[in-house]
């Protein structure tokens, strides 16, 4: 038997590839599996290389797995370039109306358009799909039957016709490979986990966790991958307190969020790298103000348009410093998830504690991948306020080395928000010790933001790994088995990437090495780590795709016996 | 310096049509106080850059509060103040560059959006702090800095653009004309959605257009300011059209639009009719339950 099931649907934008996987994965959940799914398409809505990818484990994941127990196959060009990818002993299914295998008894030949066309629904193609997997992976019919019963059990005249149709292209998907062959080793059955689950996806965490936190202002202009963001957040705030509106362009957003900031509202924005740049201006307008806003920049890959579909991490040193001038922007960066939701409530919290511009940097690879997590306990999130300002200190906002109370329009302590350098009533000036005095003002204001928290084990070991934001998983998938296997290596990880907790510099800077598995080809956080004093060395990848936990392995054990290999010689 | 902030040092030019502009801001703050028993707290002055902005600054009297922020953006700045805050009255003012330059690409959307806000855009035909270069409403074939040979490009009519970009209350005046030009900025602030007072505001140090707006009997120099004719229609969009394509200096109320609903009272209302549910954070992750 397997713990784990990994099946990947390839094929063509359009051909239903991302949905057959997260209908498979849902099905999975529901039964008390863990599951994530994982997609990648090309920038166009119909056609191009596409394919969706269902994870599935009888326990926690890490990551959506190095190889394919399933790969489903659309077309020739999705079989060519995915089979490296399936495991020894893996599966092809392939769309026999398409193409033709020859695979030694490990491919199977399905029509199953011609078989959705006989079960008299033309639309059921991935349920005659998902039937296969089931009845190849081993994983009872039963599963899927019940998914497929609850979703579409919705009060409506015709549920249960759709109910009976899906069913029966189920058996017929399952028919059609019976006895065929099966996985050496079908998936065991899951074993029933505690508390309330839920299947969600990223921006949907980081969008509800904004709001838990008392985000009552989003405008945004569609951008991929943050888009879902805007849409989301369209969909779901309608009550008097809030607004959400899209904007004329990434300029605009910013500016928006700005004067809703500046007008006593908890306001944000998503964007990507594009959108990112275009923001770079306004960003600095709010450091230079001292103005509360968020900015959710998803990354993708980059530059210019770059690959906006993809995953990278390759945003990190833009989103310190987006704009021309000396300013030091604060960065949440969520690894899972579940830590989408919390990073996006801490955000919105830091915005409003140090009255500034806070950028929540997350990635395509978790916006865009569903996963079950405990419902995240909501009497945990805090809803901080700024200090509002009584009028006592009249005109003179900026007064003080540090936070000081904020004037909100419409109350007392008129004063003008200036992005001109300015005196404490916010007027323009151009004197040397007020430039030296509003940079340390501003400065200053960061040290409320120390109390980040990180994960720290084998703190004693002389060489550490610490990944950021989505490589998380892959690398504590790497780090597990290097332990296992009886080597002595650290682990680090925070998302307050700026400013980092103090203490965890601090250990930092006794390593010997620290190793940053990140995606990007600059190596940017261990450019950071470097430059703050701690000798870190990257594990790079740029392929628009996350790592694999066997790949990133090898590359951190090459890494340690190159440190050890020094330390000898010396 | 300002009588708020002795430290402040800057200063308009003696001349500069601005301080015309600033005299019936401060008159129409005032006189909307009064009217309307509202504090001038609840005012925010939005500033673009260049000499325009500085006005900010230098309000005199009760202060508003201010925001003066990044070239080109007083537009969408102002949108999101009134995203969450339409109790706010917000009170653009800017220049040609500011507003018709780096700043063109906004007037489209807010008024297709009909922001409730009014902008005072100080037209002087030049970049006055960045010492006389061509602006769009620069005359062609004026010879500037940027322009040796003379202007190339044509001027543009910011009257025109306005109006054709869906802008619902539009005026035109001379910073001259202070007593009327604080009886526009009022009317227009009381309008329900996007108002534009155009000022011709002449810049004394690199663009003197006094003699060219009032003309000049002596010297046989026809003036290029008229005041709008008593029997203009101003809800007749194509007399105003009319109006602004004389090539000269209108001035007077050109526009407005009767029908105007700000854009605050349209999602007011299409919430009211669709009427959806505000869901809790709690029960819409109860909705993702497995």
């Amino acid at each position: 038997m397997s713990k784990n099931l990994v099946v990947r649907f390839a094929g063509e934008g359009g051909q239903g590839v991302v949905g057959g996987s997260e209908i498979l994965a849902a099905a999975a959940a529901q039964v008390g599996y863990h599951v994530q799914t994982f997609a990648t398409f090309p920038s166009q809505i119909k056609g191009g290389p596409a394919w969706g990818q269902a994870s599935i484990s009888t326990g926690p994941l890490l990551s959506g797995g190095d190889y394919l127990d399933i790969l489903v196959a659309l077309n020739r060009y999705a079989y060519d370039h995915n089979v490296q990818e399936l495991r020894e002993g893996g599966i092809v299914i392939y769309n026999s109306e398409d193409f033709e295998l020859d695979e030694g008894g490990r491919a199977i030949g399905i029509a199953a358009d011609q078989l959705a066309r006989e079960s008299g629904n033309p639309r059921a193609a991935n349920m005659i799909v998902i039937g296969a997997v089931a009845e190849l992976a081993g994983m009872p019919l039963s599963y899927i039957e019940q998914f497929v019963t609850k979703r579409f059990s919705r009060g409506r005249p015709g549920d249960e016709q759709i109910i009976e149709g899906n069913i029966k292209a189920l058996h017929m998907g399952a028919e059609a490979c019976k006895g065929s062959f099966s996985l050496g080793s079908p998936i065991e059955d899951p074993t029933p986990i505690e508390g309330e689950r839920i299947l969600i996806k990223g921006f949907e965490a980081s969008s509800l966790g904004a709001i838990a936190a008392g985000l009552d202002t989003f405008i945004g202009y569609p951008i991929s991958p943050a888009t879902t963001m805007l849409t989301f957040m369209e969909a779901n705030l309608h009550g008097d307190d809030y607004f959400v509106g899209q904007s004329s362009s990434e300029i605009e957003s910013i500016a928006a969020i700005l004067g809703a900031g500046y007008a006593g509202k908890r306001a944000m924005t998503s964007t990507a790298g594009p959108g990112l740049s275009l923001m770079g201006e306004g960003l600095g307008l709010a450091w230079m103000a001292e103005i509360p806003l968020v900015v959710a920049n998803i990354q993708r890959g980059g530059p210019a348009t770059g690959l906006p579909t993809k995953t990278e991490q390759s945003d990190l040193l833009v989103s310190l410093n987006p704009g021309h001038g000396d300013m030091s922007i604060p960065v949440i960066a969520p690894g899972t998830v579940e830590e989408a939701f919390w990073a996006a409530a801490a955000a919105v919290n830091w915005a409003e504690r140090y009255q500034g511009p806070v950028i929540l940097l997350s990635e395509a690879s978790i916006a865009e991948r569903a996963e079950d997590i405990l419902k995240p306990d909501l009497s945990l999130v805090r809803e901080e306020r700024r200090t509002v300002s009584d009028g006592s200190v009249e005109n003179r906002r900026y007064e003080g080395d540090g936070v000081s109370p904020f004037p909100v329009p419409g109350g007392p302590g008129a004063y003008v928000a200036n992005g001109s350098e300015h005196d404490e009533p916010g007027d323009t000036t151009h004197l040397p010790d007020v430039h030296v005095r509003m940079t340390h003002r501003r400065f200053n204001k960061l040290d409320v933001l120390m109390d980040g928290d990180y994960e720290s084990e084998r703190t004693d070991a002389p060489v550490a790994l610490m990944p950021w934001g989505g490589s998380k998983g892959s690398a504590r998938g790497a780090y597990n088995e290097i332990i296992e296997e009886g080597e002595d290596l650290g682990w680090y990880y925070t998302m307050y990437l700026n400013p980092l907790p103090p203490a965890l510099l601090d250990e930092l800077r006794a390593k010997e090495l620290v190793i940053v598995p990140e995606l990007n080809y600059l190596g940017q956080f261990s450019r950071v780590l470097r430059s703050m004093g701690v000798n870190a060395q990257s594990i790079t990848q740029y392929t628009g795709l996350p790592f694999k936990v066997g790949e990133l392995k090898s590359s951190v054990r090459e890494q340690m016996r190159a440190e050890s290999g020094k330390l000898a010689r010396v | 310096m300002s009588k708020r902030n002795p430290d402040y040092d800057f200063k308009w030019c003696p001349g500069c049509g601005d301080f015309g502009v600033k005299r019936a801001i401060e008159s129409a703050l005032v006189q909307r106080s009064t009217e309307k028993q509202e504090s001038v707290e609840h005012t925010v002055m939005v500033a673009g850059i260049g000499c325009s902005g500085n006005l900010v600054h230098l309000q005199e009297g009760p202060q508003p509060f201010g925001i003066h922020g990044i070239h080109g953006r007083t537009l969408p700045i102002a949108y999101g103040i009134k995203s969450g805050r339409p109790d706010l009255n917000v009170l653009i003012v800017s220049g040609d560059g500011d507003f018709l330059s780096i700043g063109g690409e906004h007037i489209g959307p807010q008024a297709k959006r009909n922001l409730d806000v009014t902008a005072v855009v100080m037209d002087n035909g030049v970049y006055g702090l960045t010492k006389g270069q061509a602006s769009p409403t620069t005359e062609f074939e004026a010879v500037t800095p940027t322009t040796p040979y003379g202007k190339l490009d044509d001027r543009m009519s910011p009257l025109e653009t306005y109006l054709s970009a869906g802008v619902g209350y539009l005026a035109s005046t001379l910073s001259t004309q202070v007593k009327q030009m604080a009886e526009l900025i009022s009317d227009a602030m009381d309008h329900p959605g996007f108002a534009v007072v155009h000022v011709q505001s002449p810049c004394t140090t690199y663009n003197d257009t006094y003699a060219a707006l009032k003309g000049n009997a002596k010297e046989g120099i026809e003036p290029l300011a008229f005041p709008i004719p008593d029997d203009h229609d101003p809800e007749d969009f194509m007399a105003a059209v009319t109006l602004a394509r004389t090539g000269r200096v209108p001035v007077g109320l050109l526009y407005r639009r009767s029908d105007s609903v700000p854009a605050h009272e349209r999602l007011r209302a299409a919430r009211e009719r669709v009427g959806v549910k505000q869901l809790s954070v709690d029960e819409i992750l109860t909705g993702m339950a497995i």
